[in-house]
């Protein structure tokens, strides 16, 4: 994984808008509607759900390899 | 998380707002913009009116003032007033700042008060369910226009600069950084300065217009706003449909504060 996804659950209403503005299809809604990472390894950490979460309950860095 | 995070009532989240609101991301802005601009946090103040984007005060870590409906300007002009080395940043909404309030406003901007005004225009009264507001478009359909709305709205930024504002910007929930970046702009002008942000309101007006999720409101301000500098090249039959965003007016003008000390040093007052 080139990303650290971190999703603040409690926070997400599940409105759909970092799954539509991910161009790798990382994120999906679950059954309750909450936001998952269904593809972690496509993630490039572009950031375009973290940017436009009314919510702030996506975060997303890029990973430092130590 | 983050470097911002400082800025809001963190115990305050989640916010009320609904499922894709812009709401949200316009104040992400706001605060970025604050951050950029290193403001001190206790010289800030936030003031609102009343609607949901008026809401906004309660979540900043700031002295916040939840004022009367249309009435944040002129509380804004009062604290500006007894306290010109505060930073005031006015959160109001198209119907708080352009309807009940549309002449606070007009005169705010003619007066050139220092303060930042941030107009989160969803098109629609949202708080009170979806009535029509001055900003609601021709023939969009609100629970007071069943028909669509046949009352012409206004462009608040020809308002804003008719009425003698000296920064006049637009931008977009979808466009997250340039809004900042029009509200920094704003923040560094000693006057009045107007930044009119689009953002969705997906309840209370998409629903009834059948404008799709959040995530097809944003899509349509991608597609439809473009930018100045490109806006103002285009043919009068490309323009159609389409809207402009960044900085569409700056000028100087003697501040009001700075006016008015004159005054209080012509009649021999206390400072
Ligand atoms: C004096 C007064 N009149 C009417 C109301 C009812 N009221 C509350 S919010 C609102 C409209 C809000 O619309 P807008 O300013 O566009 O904000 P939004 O909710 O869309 O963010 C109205 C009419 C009120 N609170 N006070
Ligand atoms: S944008 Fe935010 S609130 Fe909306 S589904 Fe994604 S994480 Fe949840
Ligand atoms: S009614 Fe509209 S403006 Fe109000 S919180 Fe819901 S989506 Fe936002």
């Amino acid at each position: 994984m080139k990303a650290e996804i971190l999703i603040k659950q409690e926070r997400c209403k599940g409105c759909n808008i970092c799954v539509s503005f991910c161009p790798k299809k990382v994120l999906k809604l679950d059954t309750l509607g909450k936001v998952q990472v269904i593809d972690g390894e496509a993630c490039i950490a572009c950031g375009q759900c973290e940017l436009r979460c009314p919510d702030y309950a996506i975060y997303v860095d890029k990973k430092v390899n130590a | 998380m983050r470097s911002y995070d400082k800025y809001f009532r963190e115990n305050r989240l989640p916010h009320m707002w609904c499922p894709g609101c812009g709401n949200g991301i316009v104040m992400k802005a706001i605060v970025q913009a604050i951050e950029a601009k290193n403001l001190d946090q206790d010289k800030t103040v936030i003031v609102s009116g009343i609607g949901c984007s008026s809401r906004a005060s309660g979540y900043m870590n700031f002295d916040t003032l939840h004022t009367a409906h249309g009435r944040a300007i002129p509380f804004a002009t009062g604290i500006k007033l007894a306290n010109p080395e505060l930073n005031v940043i006015v959160i109001t909404g198209d119907g708080d700042c352009t309807a009940i309030g549309g002449n606070h406003f007009i005169h705010g901007a003619r007066r050139n008060v220092d303060l930042t005004v941030i107009l989160f225009n969803n098109n629609i009264y949202g708080m009170t369910g979806g009535q029509a507001s001055p900003l609601t478009p021709l023939g969009k359909k609100a629970t007071t226009a069943p028909y669509g709305s046949v009352d012409r709205p206004f462009d608040p930024c020809h308002l804003a600069e008719a009425a003698g504002a000296t920064y006049v910007a637009r931008s977009t929930a979808y466009h997250v950084k340039h809004l900042s970046d029009m509200i920094f702009q704003g923040m560094g002008n000693k006057g009045f300065s107007f930044i009119e942000a689009i953002t969705q309101c997906p309840i209370a007006y998409g629903r009834k217009n059948k404008l799709g999720d959040a995530p097809e409101m944003l899509k349509w301000m991608s597609e439809t706003a473009v930018m100045k500098a490109a806006y103002d090249k285009l043919p009068e039959e490309k323009r159609e449909g389409k809207f402009p965003i960044g900085v569409f007016y700056n000028s100087e003008f003697t501040e009001y504060t700075t006016a008015y000390q004159k005054v209080i040093d012509l009649a021999g007052g206390a400072r």
